[in-house]
């Protein structure tokens, strides 16, 4: 292909369809996963929002936008990179990086707000609501907002304010109203609360944007059906790059899971044998014998949270144990239903990844590549190294790169200086 | 086969439906208080608690909740208080025990699902049957969600309700109605729960009309009633009124809850 050659593929990054899946069923489930847990003044909303969301995604107008925006604001799409001297560094397969952190705006999280945003205009909603972690689905709703001409409200937890402190001002330059939330643990669940609070007293008004593949139906699936760009790109790619559309594995970081869906789900529904191993990893924070984690899966349990059921962090009474993460985006104490019926029925696997794995990870990954990561990609990284040393060289594994790290280059800062003071203070005592 | 006696499965039903009927009878929309199980402390509640159920014709005990999203600011933050101080969904279900020890007065237990699931349902239900739990009151679960719970609760002779909102539509409306089992719950703004400025009947007298097409049960509303001006025009159109917030705020303020129930009670009057 002669346009390959010149670097810049001739790639229609949205098909004309969304592509469609299997699920969830005509009532929003992912086998028991899923459903619409929420009060019932939301319900007839999310009637709306379905329909509307089934009008859009056959019309080739909206299409044709989303298209654009997606090629012409957004840059996609974006590169399957080679990572060389990391393929070298694991001594086994090759190491091809999806590069969603060269998205503008820094991450995957742009693919879903614009389309969710040109869906509120489309319905006539001129108010934008949204939660935050990281602050990158702040900022990219904030943006879709911006360049929309729609107003942006955004919740985020207090703790996540401090910790992400630069991506706040940045939501704030972008016009949108950051509004901080102390309630609870004060952090992305917490946020997510309120977003939801927002929307049942404003629903007919307001349009909220959910960052991921959470929350009621149907929002696991509209968020899905607009991350999964990502893994049509990959497929396209892939062939160009080796002649095969299908990798061997595919890495993704989990909190709620809506880079680690857009890029499975086009290759989850493959027949057994055809399917990639696919693997989430999931925050184990400081392990997950310590309780001090994000790892949903890990946890074991079944409930329901943000209205949606899921593997959830909860004790035997039913409330939710704050979770821990290094990284404010994997900060969640659930994982979307689909992602649990992927684990039950063995589609994909979910492994945890320590913040020191992490870390390591996203120095690893900077000092061989020049690639700074986003500490949420870089759990990905962390186990892609492990898992590309078993394989052969002619196997392929492809991580999702979903962000990129400068949002978190002052707390690694902070947390590589503290690991040092510890060495030091280590080595004084042996002394 | 030997049928369950019907008074097994419908204790809760007919004691709530017989609550309803007492109030109507003497000129009066039923009185539902709520307070949040364990708040301010154990020990505090069973006296709040207390005098309530003494004035109240049903009482509703909230189950602190870690995650309250259909909760203002002044229940989330008696949550947060209440499971503090270490009570949880089991431990409500004792201090409800405790209440009905005291008063026969109908109770019922507002929760979110998520508590049910996780105790289990069957030993949820259970629980609530001995602790003389009347009937369950489901914010977040729109009964189209879970098909089992209403029968579950049936087996244990509690009530379930449902809510409707300003939002819903005739079908949902209908849905709804159809299956709720004690009284169904009108939420009267598009909202969470908490004591409003300037909260009036607003939508409340067409979705009324609405239910009414389809609900063979007594209509309760709440949401936004906070003194007896407000209850007293919910009264008029309404079965029941619920209060809520604002005796939260009346005991974190220190306030005489017993005279602001009172005051309350006898906004119910029509």
């Amino acid at each position: 292909m002669s346009t390959a050659k010149l670097g810049c593929p001739k790639l229609r990054i949205m098909p004309l369809s969304i592509p469609s899946f299997p699920l969830p069923d005509a009532r929003g489930r992912y086998g028991r996963f899923g459903g619409r847990y929420v009060p019932e003044t939301l319900i007839p909303a999310l009637d709306e929002l379905e329909q509307a969301y089934e009008a859009a995604k056959q019309d080739p107008e909206f299409l044709d936008e989303l298209d654009r925006l997606l090629r012409e604001f957004v840059g996609r799409p974006n590169s399957l990179y080679l990572a060389e001297r990391l393929t070298e560094h694991a001594g086994g397969a090759k190491i091809y990086l999806k590069r969603e952190d060269q998205n503008f705006t820094g991450a995957h999280k742009i693919n879903n707000c614009l389309a969710q945003a040109l869906l509120a205009k489309r319905m006539g909603k001129q108010k934008i609501i949204a939660e935050t972690g990281a602050g990158q689905h702040g900022v990219a709703s904030a943006t879709a907002a911006a360049l929309l001409g729609l107003s942006c409200v955004v919740y985020m937890g207090e703790e996540d304010m401090r910790r992400q402190s630069l991506n706040v001002f940045r939501m704030q330059l972008l016009g949108a109203e950051v509004r901080p939330v102390t309630s609870g643990t004060a952090t992305l669940k917490d946020a997510t609360n309120e977003a939801i609070r927002e929307w049942v007293t404003n629903v007919r008004d307001t349009f909220y944007i959910l960052g991921s593949v959470v929350g009621p139906h149907p929002y696991p699936a509209m968020v899905r059906d607009f991350q999964s760009v990502i893994g049509e790109e990959v497929k396209v790619q892939l062939q160009e790059k080796e002649g095969r559309s299908v990798p061997d594995a595919i890495v993704a970081c989990v909190g709620g899971g809506s880079n680690a869906i857009g890029i499975f789900a086009p290759f989850a529904y493959l027949p057994e044998g055809e399917r990639p191993r696919l693997i989430g990893t999931e925050a184990a924070g400081h392990g997950v014998d310590t309780g001090m984690h994000a790892a949903s899966v890990a946890w074991g349990r079944v409930g329901v949270l943000h209205g949606s059921m899921m593997y959830l962090m909860n004790d035997d009474e039913g409330q939710i144990v704050p979770p821990h993460s290094i990284s404010a985006g994997l900060d969640y104490p659930g994982i979307g239903p689909e992602h649990c019926y992927y684990s039950v029925m063995g589609m994909a696997e979910y492994v945890p990844v320590t913040d020191a794995q992490a870390l390591e990870g996203l120095q690893l990954l900077t000092r061989l590549e020049g690639i700074i990561p986003a500490l949420e990609s870089a759990h990905a990284i962390s186990y892609a190294v492990q898992l590309a040393r078993q394989m052969k060289p002619e196997e392929i594994v492809v991580v999702n790169l979903s962000g990129r790290g400068d949002k978190d280059v002052t707390e690694v800062m902070r947390l590589l200086e503290q690991s040092e003071n510890k060495q030091a203070e280590g080595q004084e005592v042996k002394a | 086969m030997t049928a369950t006696p019907e008074t097994a499965t419908n204790r809760g039903v007919q004691r709530l439906h017989a609550a309803f009927a007492r109030a109507e009878a003497e000129g009066r929309a039923a009185f539902i208080p709520f307070m949040t199980g364990g708040y301010p402390d154990a020990a505090r509640f069973g006296e709040v608690a207390g005098d309530l159920l003494a004035r109240a014709d049903i009482m509703e005990v909230g189950i602190p909740y870690s995650d309250p999203l259909g909760d203002g600011p002044t229940i989330q933050r008696a949550s947060e208080q209440a499971l503090a101080g270490g009570t949880s969904t089991r431990r409500t279900l004792e201090l409800v025990r405790e209440l009905r020890q005291k008063d026969d007065t109908p109770i019922v237990i507002m929760t979110y699902i998520n508590p049910i699931y996780a105790v289990g349902p069957a030993e949820f239900m259970r629980l609530a049957q001995e602790a003389g739990v009347d009937g369950l009151i489901l914010p977040d679960l729109p009964p189209d969600q879970d098909l089992e719970i209403a029968d579950l609760a049936a087996q244990h002779g509690l009530a379930v309700t449902f809510l409707i909102a300003p939002t819903s539509t005739p079908e949902r409306v209908k849905l709804v109605a159809e299956a709720c089992t004690g009284f169904l719950y009108a939420v009267s703004v598009t909202g969470v729960t908490g004591a409003r400025e300037g909260a009036a009947l607003g939508e409340v007298p067409r979705m009324l009309d609405l239910a009414r097409q389809y609900a063979q049960r007594p209509v309760v509303v709440g949401f936004g009633v906070k003194d007896a001006a407000t209850a007293q025009q919910v009264a008029q159109v309404a079965d029941g009124v619920v209060v809520g917030s604002a005796f939260i705020n009346a005991v974190a303020a220190g306030r005489d809850v017993g005279a602001l129930a009172d005051e309350l009670a006898a906004g119910c009057r029509r």
